[in-house]
């Protein structure tokens, strides 16, 4: 089956104007790289980037019935949420894997929106709809109405608020407000991102018709602390630095939530699809989990190497590496059997045949 | 983008020279553009004799790894010694400080069989 590669809206300014290098992500054509993968990346971390992540998916659920559809198809607790505020959460599966991870933002009084990925829009979409059957939730799919900025850095909260009267530097991390944003009105503007935990990190839901506007404004609000573009490229560096999941990578429809480490967004303190068997592998444990570990020796791990015990025996995989930008080491993250997965535990990356040592850490990477 | 005419080319995109009895061998400027940042630069076949695009090393970017491939049949005598530290020096300057390696070809005319410039890059 071939699908239609998809465009984000202003996918003539990245190809063109910006002539970013493209690649098919998620089913779309999208920016991976406009100078320097690590150039970029150093942008996010002392200055401020712009990502395009308009190919995201946003549902809205709203009605009498949003908050039972919320409760019951993901894992976090939402009834804890307040208006105004962000959580992480992810979609079970009904067979013990993980059909997408999100953040659900609590918009208003019995109004939600759910920020799914790419490449699971129509998976997702599908899945709620078949889940809300017998609930009757208001869902309104509108991933295409939508394009999405994630503004983030140490300057960003400097470079959005020549651009808005909300003040910025009193947003709280996974906050969500409406405001007048670049002179429109009612904009959505995010406190969250995939590139750091704590103060600059920024999304701005933008309506199609105003995002070329926007993005120009944003870029000159930023010029003074040198603002850049920053494709796909520099994303999965920033996140995999933070030890944040990527979906299809780290978690997938066949991994245990329990297994990820997404424990802390698993509540038990109400029912919703999948609670008896992640509550049965919480109290009966489980046989591997997901670890960051940084090389201790050279060498980059990347997805899909085995991870090795001194002996050279399989004890895991890697589902994600790279080298970090920051720290210039090869980082990563992959499942070990749980005879291994203790901090400080030496592990060992198989890299073309040769084993190179490395250590579980506990994530972040970089402060 | 800068091909050079007085080097040739393989279908890999790499580039070899010849200077003496050695011949250089590195990437092309085609390809460090399309790989992105050099991050790490792998190469343990010094004293091994190999044939034509035989693997002799890989390169690493951010995002990638690739194969590196011999032009011609020959034995690796030597890595870039600067590579170790600062791989980037592919990206800065692949047909010179960026070389990979200097190898001893089993017979020189082989490199006669490869593209010339203009070849190359009508192949891009």
């Amino acid at each position: 089956m071939t699908q239609q590669l998809k465009k984000v809206p202003l996918n003539q300014l990245h190809e063109e104007e910006l002539k970013a290098k493209m690649v098919e992500f998620a089913g779309f054509w999208m920016p991976v790289r406009y100078s320097s993968d690590k150039d970029e990346h150093m942008t996010v971390r002392q200055a401020v980037g712009v990502f395009d992540v308009s190919h995201m998916g946003e549902f809205f659920i709203t009605g009498d019935k949003a908050l039972e559809l919320i409760q019951y198809v993901s894992a976090n607790d939402a009834s804890t949420l307040p208006i105004g505020k962000a959580q992480y959460s992810y979609f079970p599966n009904g067979k013990g894997g993980i059909v997408d991870d999100l953040l659900v933002y609590h918009l208003g009084e019995k109004e939600y929106m759910m920020v799914v990925n790419a490449a699971n829009i129509e998976k997702d979409w599908q899945w709620i709809q078949t889940q809300n059957q017998n609930i009757g939730a208001t869902l309104t799919n509108r991933s295409d109405e939508f394009c999405l900025f994630a503004v983030q850095g140490p300057y960003a909260a400097n470079t959005l608020q020549k651009l808005t009267e909300t003040a910025l530097a009193d947003m709280p991390y996974y906050a969500i407000t409406r405001t007048t944003f670049a002179g429109i009105p009612n904009i959505m503007l995010a406190s969250t991102g995939y590139t750091k935990k704590g103060s600059g990190s920024f999304e701005v839901f933008v309506p199609q018709a105003e995002a070329y506007q926007v993005w120009k404004k944003i870029f000159e609000a930023g010029a003074e602390w040198g603002i850049k573009p920053i494709g796909l490229g520099a994303r999965d560096t920033l996140r995999l630095e933070m030890g944040y999941c990527l979906y299809g990578n780290d978690i997938t429809d066949h991994t245990s939530p329990i297994e990820a480490g997404l424990g802390w967004v698993t509540k038990f303190t109400k029912n919703f699809i999948d609670a008896d068997l992640f509550k049965k592998q919480k109290e009966e444990g489980i046989s591997k989990k997901l670890v960051a570990f940084r090389m201790v020796e050279k060498g980059i791990p990347r997805s899909h190497y085995p991870i090795c015990d001194a002996n050279g025996n399989t004890i895991g995989e890697v589902t994600s590496g790279t080298i970090s930008p920051v720290l210039n080491i090869g980082i990563g993250m992959g499942y070990v059997n749980t005879t291994h997965n203790a901090l400080n535990t030496e592990v060992f990356v198989k890299i073309r045949e040769q084993l190179h040592k490395a250590i579980i850490v506990k994530p972040p990477f970089v402060d | 983008m800068n091909f050079p005419d007085n080097l040739k080319y393989t279908q890999e995109h790499e580039w070899i020279r010849v200077e003496g009895d050695v011949a250089i061998v590195g990437i092309t400027a085609f390809a460090q553009n399309e790989l992105g940042d050099i991050v790490y630069v792998d190469i343990n076949s010094v004293g091994q004799s190999l044939a034509q695009n035989e693997v002799f090393g890989t390169i690493e970017a951010v995002k990638t790894v690739s194969d590196l491939y011999l032009p011609i049949a020959a034995e690796i005598v030597e890595i870039n010694p600067e590579l170790q530290e600062n791989p980037q020096l592919v990206n800065e300057d692949p047909y010179g400080k960026g070389w990979l390696v200097k190898v001893a070809p089993k017979n020189l005319d082989d490199i006669n069989q490869l593209m010339d410039a203009a070849t190359y890059q009508g192949k891009l």
